[in-house]
């Protein structure tokens, strides 16, 4: 033992080596971008030079961990100290949509917005106290091992393995959709070339290493995408406010903007019915929808394969729940500072956008207008000339820029920042290498995920269980670049419904997965007959909740009792189903709203997003009365549960290397 | 030293460990939803110097610091029953 740890002390002082040197090779280069702009080099120049050495830096890694061993392609050989499997779990987390998405929405919404910050964040307390550090305990690779072992075979496993696909597929597709976008935008390159960059960029970290290369460049990933996200709101809050924490100093731009607010309204610049104010709650989802999204993305989290995997690769047990504080930390960092982000940007619009006259509008709004990011009265506001026409063809337009007149894309808000902070143009490269880090880390290990389900537990397990390692390896990698390739491919049709439904990646996963993992840990009653019909029961209710309100409203309303959803601003229904179940075609616009928040129909005014709320209880009552009915589980499995609960000793489940 | 293993041993391990998971997510659920169903007279209280109001600060800041802290404790709290039973691993 006392060996094990030395060689473990010693891989851990040259981990913080290495890392710190690459951190400040990354700062290096930052100031070496800076000096090259200072020299004239054109911005383009410049966003392919960032783009393309974090990118290669990846690569170099990925090739470098490459690895014929199973356990280290599966689990990365489970030695991933605590801290840094804390920040590989950070960067596998915060997505395209978490790094470019979520300031925006929070600008949108104000205090509604929060209930993203509370979901995504508050999950990892039910991943430590309930789950994580038990299936590291029981010696898995893929979350169907576990399932298969607890609940008696290849049935449980290959329910596991369809939740698994169900809800990590959808997501995959969004991440690769969101390379190609964070491509074309800086880089100019066509959006599907840009699509099929970024699948090379994501085959080269995991096809050769598997859990070990995603693991390291994740690490990597991290460095690059919080440094991103956090320079330009410091520089802008020192400016600002004289103090370089912006989570701090945008309280008082919360009150500016709240002051505005009001004066706006005074002035008719905005009406009672477009502002929304933004330290308000429950005026764009209902209380019910506020705190069941909130709910589901917590629960949702813990019941996600591509989170619980990471927690696999710690040495011991005690260091799989130090790892899931570490990773909350770190993704800590990024989610208090979205908040001030909108704030700031809020900020900006209210006091120098809105009540403007149409030739005084800044400049750094022209550059997202020419894409279409930014619309003034009703046209994108690419140039002066083009908002005086598009404003005058209004009639009774008074010459100054009213809220109503202002449309914002949400994914401006993050990468308009540095321009609106005047800051040069490597800040902006940065913020882009920063998204694409964020999409490129969440779509590695998305990926992995699905590809470890069907080469381990599909090929593998149910198949070829006398497979050589060789043949395994093998398999896994080409079924990795199978996935891949589907996923990008999918990507660059820019299907509208696929990237809505990422939402309800965390509902689905809640629904199949957490019923029987819970109980599959805390309580040994439960039954193999118990489990798989609780599984297929609250993920069956999931979908059917999904699928009917969002493709068959109508047959909703008609056969199973649906009503409309509350509009939360008045309290009143947000459509008239009588009426459109009357009219013929009265429901079709409604089908046809590609995005995740758009359901009108549903039971208790519950918006489709948060579906797990009605799956989730469905599959722990099941579970519980299902098992009741069933022989208790054998001796020898509640032995087994016995040593899952007690970190000393073995694994419980050893897999031949 | 650590105490033989048995069931009985087993068993009060395993009924702390239940303890303390309870009490873990009783905090969360508090910090979690029940702060923040009381955003609107929260949010009348302004917290002095840095100008939020008390609902949104909890939302945005707040409930996470709680989250963030309390699983550093967790994995403190759960390891030091995990010890005085002989269940921890060797260090």
């Amino acid at each position: 033992m006392a060996v094990q740890s030395a060689d473990t002390a010693a891989f851990y002082k040259n981990l913080g080596r290495m890392y710190a040197t690459y951190t400040g090779g990354f700062i290096g280069f930052i100031i070496l971008v800076a000096i090259l702009e200072m020299a004239g080099v054109p911005n383009r120049v410049l966003g392919y030079l960032f783009v393309g050495f974090t990118i290669i830096v990846y690569a170099v890694i990925g090739v470098m961990t490459r690895t014929m061993e199973v356990s280290e392609y599966y689990v990365a050989g489970r030695r991933v100290p605590a801290l840094y499997n804390g920040m590989a779990t950070g960067a596998d987390w915060m997505s395209a949509a978490s790094f470019v998405g979520m300031a925006g929405t929070l600008f949108l919404l104000g205090y509604d917005g929060l209930t993203w910050v509370l979901g995504w964040t508050g999950g990892y307390v039910l991943v430590s106290i309930l789950i994580g550090p038990y299936l590291r305990k029981f010696g898995a690779y893929t979350v169907p091992d576990f399932m298969s072992f607890r609940f008696g075979g290849n049935f449980a496993r290959l329910i596991a393995v369809i939740v698994l696909v169900c809800c990590s597929f959808t997501y995959v597709t969004a991440q690769i959709f969101g390379t190609g976008i964070i491509a074309s935008r800086f880089l100019g390159m066509p959006f599907e070339l840009a699509v099929f960059a970024g699948l090379a960029g994501i085959l080269l970290c995991s096809m050769l290493g598997g859990m070990r290369a995603v693991t390291w460049t994740q690490i990597a990933q991290y460095i690059v995408l919080i440094i991103a996200y956090l320079t330009p709101i410091v520089i802008l809050s020192t400016s600002r406010y004289g103090i370089p924490i912006p989570q701090l100093t945008y309280g008082t731009a919360i009150a500016e903007i709240t002051a505005r607010e009001g004066a706006m309204l005074a002035s008719g610049l905005a009406t009672v019915a477009n502002l929304k104010p933004h330290i308000s709650p429950f005026v764009s989802y209902t209380p019910l929808n506020f705190f069941a999204i909130c709910f589901c993305m917590m629960v949702g989290t813990a019941s996600l394969p591509h989170i619980l995997m990471r927690y696999f690769t710690t040495p011991t047990v005690r260091e799989a729940r130090q790892s899931v504080a570490w990773s909350l930390l770190f993704i800590f960092l990024l989610y208090f500072s979205a908040p001030a982000y909108a704030a700031f940007s809020k900020l900006e619009v209210y006091n120098n956008v809105i009540g403007r006259n149409l030739t005084e509008i800044r400049p750094w709004l022209f550059t997202w207008g020419e894409l279409g990011l930014i619309q003034i009265c009703g046209k994108n506001a690419g140039s002066i000339d083009a908002i005086v026409a598009a404003c005058k063809a209004i009639a009774g337009h008074p010459g100054v820029v009213r809220l109503q007149d202002f449309v914002i894309n949400t994914d401006v808000i993050v990468l308009s920042t540095p321009e609106i902070a005047g800051l040069p143009y490597v800040i902006t490269g940065l913020v882009a290498a920063g998204g694409l880090a964020a999409a490129l880390s969440t779509a590695d290990g998305l990926l992995l995920a699905i590809a470890n389900a069907l080469s381990h537990d599909i090929y593998y397990k149910m198949i070829d269980p006398n497979a050589p390692t060789v043949r395994r390896l093998t398999v896994a990698r080409v079924l990795l670049f199978l996935v891949a390739v589907a996923a990008a491919y999918l990507a660059s049709t820019r299907p509208g419904d696929i990237l809505a439904m990422v939402g309800w990646a965390f509902s689905l996963a809640m629904a199949g997965n957490f019923p029987a993992l819970v109980m599959g840990v805390w309580w040994k009653r439960a039954t193999t007959a118990g489990a798989v019909s609780g599984m297929i029961a609250g993920f069956g209710l999931c979908i059917f909740y999904l699928v009917t309100t969002r493709y068959f409203p109508g047959a909703g309303v008609t056969y199973f009792g649906m009503s409309s959803l509350t509009n939360p601003a008045t309290g009143l229904p947000l459509v008239d189903v009588a009426k459109a179940v009357a009219a013929p075609g009265g429901m079709d616009s409604w089908v046809t709203a590609a995005h995740p928040m758009a359901s009108r129909v549903g039971w208790f005014g519950l918006n489709n997003i948060a579906c797990g709320l009605l799956g989730m209880p469905l599959g722990f009552l099941v579970i519980y009365v299902v098992s009741l009915m069933t022989k208790a589980p054998s001796a020898e499995m509640q032995a087994y549960i016995d040593e899952i609960r007690k970190p000393r000793g073995r694994t419980v489940l050893e897999e031949k290397t | 030293m650590a105490p033989a293993p048995s069931q009985a041993n087993t068993d009060e391990h395993w009924n702390r460990t239940s303890r303390l998971m309870f009490t873990h997510l009783g905090v969360w659920f508090f910090f979690g939803y029940v702060v923040h169903m009381f955003v609107v007279p929260l949010n009348k209280i302004i917290i002095p110097v840095l100008g939020f109001p008390l609902g949104f600060y909890m939302a945005a800041q707040g409930s996470l610091i709680v989250f963030v802290v309390m699983l550093f404790m967790f994995a403190k709290q759960q390891d030091r029953i995990d010890r005085e039973f002989g269940m921890a691993e060797d260090d």
